[in-house]
C-alpha cells in the first residue's frame, strides 16, 4: 500500500474515477430498467455494450477513414459516433428482449431459464462479433485530437474527459426527464410498481418491456462507443465493463435510477482510489470486492429498490 | 340493450376450477350486485371481463363485441372501468399521476375529467401531490375509483370497494357510486357487504362456488331467506 501515492495522485484519481464512474453509470441504467420492470437481471448487457461500440466504430471509419478532423466536425463526429452507439445498442436490446427473454416471459419460465437464455444470448452475440468482425481489438478513428484543456489542482483534464462527462450527463439528465415526464415513463414506472394493475390502466405491458429495454440499449450503446474511443474495440470488450456496471447498478439499489447514477459515480471513483493506494493491479479486486460486501451487507444497495419514483 | 353479457363462462387456474357456466347480464344504466362468500369466484368474473383471465368456455361480449380474447388494454380502451380488489393504488405516483394513469390511453385535454373526480373526492384534490401509498384505506379507495373514471368508462367494475373501510367512509364511496350511475355510468358492484349493495343495486347474483345460484332484481334477493341467512348474518331459516 502506497499512501503517498494517493495523495499525490488524489486529484488524478478522481477525475479518472469520475470518467469512469459516467460510463458505469450509463451501463448501469440499462441493468436497473430492465430490473425495475421485469425483475430480471439482463445478464447480456455487456454485448449491448459491445454492441455499440462496434456500430460506432464502423460508422466513423466510414466517415473519417485516415482524416484526422478538428474544431467543428470534431463535434459533429462526436455527436454521430455517440449516436451510432447508441443506436446500435438499442437495436440489439431491442432483438435480446424479443429473441431470449418474450419467449420465456410467455411461458413463464423460471427466473433460472432467463439466467441461460442471457447466458447463451451473450455467448452468441460475442463470438458472432469475433468472427465477423474479428478477433484482434481495432481502433476508432478519432473524432478529435486528444489532449489537456484545463487542469484543477494539477490534474490535468482531457479532451476525452470532456466528452464523456458533457455527453453522459445530457443523456442522464434526458432520461431522467423522460422517466418523469413522459407518457413511455409514466407506463414505465406503472409497470414497476405493478404491471396487472398498470395494463387495467391501458398500458401494453409488452410495450413498455420493449421500450425500456430499448431505453436502456441506447445509453449502453453511447457507452460502448466512447469506452471503445480509448480502449479499441474487440469482442470481448463487455465483459469485465458491463460486470462492473451492474456492481454499480446494485451498489446504488437495483431498480433504483438516481441509485444506478450515483453508484455508477462512486464505483469508478472508489476504484481508481484503490488502484492509487494498492497499485492499478487491485483496480478489479476492488470493484468486485465490493459487489461481494454489497451483496453480503446491504443487498438493497445504497438507495434502495425504487425504479417507481419519477425521481 | 344489455351492455355486458357473460356466456357459459367457465375459468379455470390450472386444476381449480373458479367459474362453472356463470351468465351474467347487465343492462345500460344499472347497477348490478355481485354477492358471494369469501372463494366463490366474484374476483375471477370480474378479471375474466377485463382480461385479466382467459376463460377456457364460453364468452364476454360488451356492447355485443366478444372482448374475452383481448389484452386488458385494449378491454379498458373500450370503456371498461376495472375498480380492483385492494384498490390497487401505485403507492409511488402522486395522487395526480394516479388519476393521469387512469386516463394512460386518452388524448388531449383531461383537465375537465380532472375536476370532476376532484368534484366526487374532494379530498384528493387537497391530496393531489401527495404520494398515493400515504392515503388512509378509504382515500386510496376513493383514487381507485377516481383513477377508473378517468378512463371514461360506460361499465364500471367494483371489486369489495367497501372491504377494509369504517362505516361512514363505506356509506360516502356507497352514495358516490349512486352520484356515478346517475351521470350515465353503468355499474356492477362486487360486495361481501350485500344488505348496502342490494339496497343500492337494481339487480342481483349470487355466485356459490364458482357457480350463480340466484339471480334476481334487489328488492326480491334482500328479502329472500336462503340470501338473509347465508350473506346477511341471520341464523338460517
Ligand atoms: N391466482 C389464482 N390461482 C389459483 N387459484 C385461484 C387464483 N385466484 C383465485 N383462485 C381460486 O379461485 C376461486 C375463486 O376466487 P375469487 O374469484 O378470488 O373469489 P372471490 O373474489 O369471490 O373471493 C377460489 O377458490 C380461489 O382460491
Ligand atoms: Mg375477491
Amino acid at each position: 500500500m502506497c499512501f503517498s501515492c494517493f495523495t499525490q495522485n488524489f486529484w488524478n484519481l478522481l477525475v479518472l474515477g469520475l470518467a469512469d464512474g459516467f460510463l458505469y453509470a450509463l451501463v448501469a441504467i440499462g441493468y436497473t430498467l430492465v430490473y425495475g420492470v421485469l425483475q430480471l437481471i439482463n445478464f447480456a448487457h455487456s454485448e449491448v455494450f459491445m454492441s455499440g461500440a462496434f456500430a460506432g466504430y464502423f460508422i466513423l471509419n466510414g466517415l473519417i477513414g485516415t482524416g484526422s478532423p478538428h474544431g467543428l466536425s470534431s463535434v459533429a463526429y462526436v455527436v454521430i459516433g455517440i449516436a451510432g452507439g447508441a443506436c446500435g445498442g438499442g437495436v440489439i436490446a431491442f432483438l435480446l428482449e424479443r429473441v431470449a427473454y418474450r419467449p420465456l416471459r410467455r411461458r413463464h419460465a423460471p427466473r433460472l431459464a432467463f439466467l441461460i437464455s442471457a447466458i447463451g444470448a451473450s455467448f452468441f452475440l460475442y463470438n458472432l462479433a469475433g468472427k465477423e468482425f474479428g478477433r484482434d481489438a481495432v481502433e476508432i478513428p478519432a473524432p478529435f485530437t486528444n489532449g489537456p484543456v484545463f487542469s484543477i489542482f494539477g490534474a490535468q483534464v482531457t479532451t476525452y474527459y470532456i466528452v464523456i462527462a458533457v455527453s453522459a450527463i445530457a443523456m442522464l439528465v434526458i432520461l431522467d426527464r423522460v422517466v418523469a415526464g413522459t407518457r413511455l415513463g409514466k407506463g414505465l414506472r406503472a409497470v414497476a410498481q405493478d404491471a396487472e394493475t398498470a395494463s387495467l390502466m391501458g398500458v401494453n405491458i409488452d410495450r413498455v418491456v420493449s421500450q425500456t429495454f430499448v431505453l436502456g440499449g441506447l445509453l449502453g450503446g453511447a457507452a460502448g462507443f466512447l469506452f471503445g474511443l480509448n480502449t479499441g474495440v474487440v469482442y470481448t470488450m463487455g465483459f469485465t465493463p458491463a460486470l462492473k456496471a451492474f456492481t454499480a447498478a446494485v451498489l446504488g439499489g437495483i431498480g433504483n435510477l438516481r441509485g444506478a447514477m450515483v453508484g455508477g459515480l462512486l464505483l469508478g471513483v472508489v476504484e481508481n482510489f484503490g488502484a492509487g493506494l494498492f497499485g492499478t493491479q487491485w483496480r478489479d479486486v476492488v470493484s468486485f470486492g465490493i459487489l461481494v460486501l454489497v451483496l453480503l451487507v446491504r443487498p438493497t444497495g445504497l438507495l434502495g429498490e425504487r425504479l417507481g419514483r419519477s425521481a | 340493450m344489455s351492455l355486458l353479457q357473460l356466456v357459459d363462462l367457465d375459468v379455470r387456474y390450472g386444476a381449480i376450477q373458479a367459474l362453472s357456466a356463470v351468465s351474467v347480464e347487465v343492462q345500460q344504466g344499472e347497477i348490478v350486485a355481485l354477492l358471494g362468500a369469501n372463494g366463490a369466484g366474484k374476483t375471477t368474473t370480474l378479471r375474466t371481463i377485463s382480461g385479466l383471465a382467459r376463460p377456457w368456455k364460453g364468452s364476454v361480449l360488451f356492447a355485443g363485441q366478444e372482448i374475452h380474447r383481448l389484452p386488458p388494454h385494449e378491454v379498458v380502451g373500450l370503456g371498461v372501468g376495472h375498480v380492483p380488489e385492494g384498490r390497487r393504488i401505485f403507492p409511488q405516483m402522486s395522487v395526480q399521476e394516479n388519476l393521469e394513469m387512469g386516463a394512460y390511453r386518452r388524448r388531449g385535454n383531461l383537465s375537465q375529467d380532472m375536476e370532476r373526480v376532484y368534484a366526487l373526492f374532494p379530498v384528493l384534490k387537497q391530496r393531489r401531490r401527495q404520494d398515493g401509498g400515504t392515503l388512509s384505506g378509504g382515500e386510496q379507495q376513493m383514487l381507485a375509483i377516481g383513477r377508473a373514471l378517468m378512463s371514461d368508462p360506460r361499465l364500471l367494475l367494483l371489486d369489495e370497494p367497501s372491504m377494509g373501510l369504517a362505516p361512514l367512509v363505506v356509506e360516502t364511496i356507497f352514495s358516490i357510486i349512486e352520484q356515478i350511475r346517475s351521470s350515465g355510468t353503468t355499474i356492477l358492484l362486487v360486495e361481501q357487504n350485500a344488505v348496502q349493495a342490494l339496497q343500492l343495486a337494481d339487480r342481483g347474483y349470487v355466485l356459490e362456488n364458482g357457480r350463480v345460484v340466484m339471480a334476481d332484481q334487489a328488492g326480491v334477493l334482500l328479502n329472500d331467506q336462503r340470501v338473509r341467512a347465508a350473506y346477511l348474518g341471520e341464523g338460517a331459516a
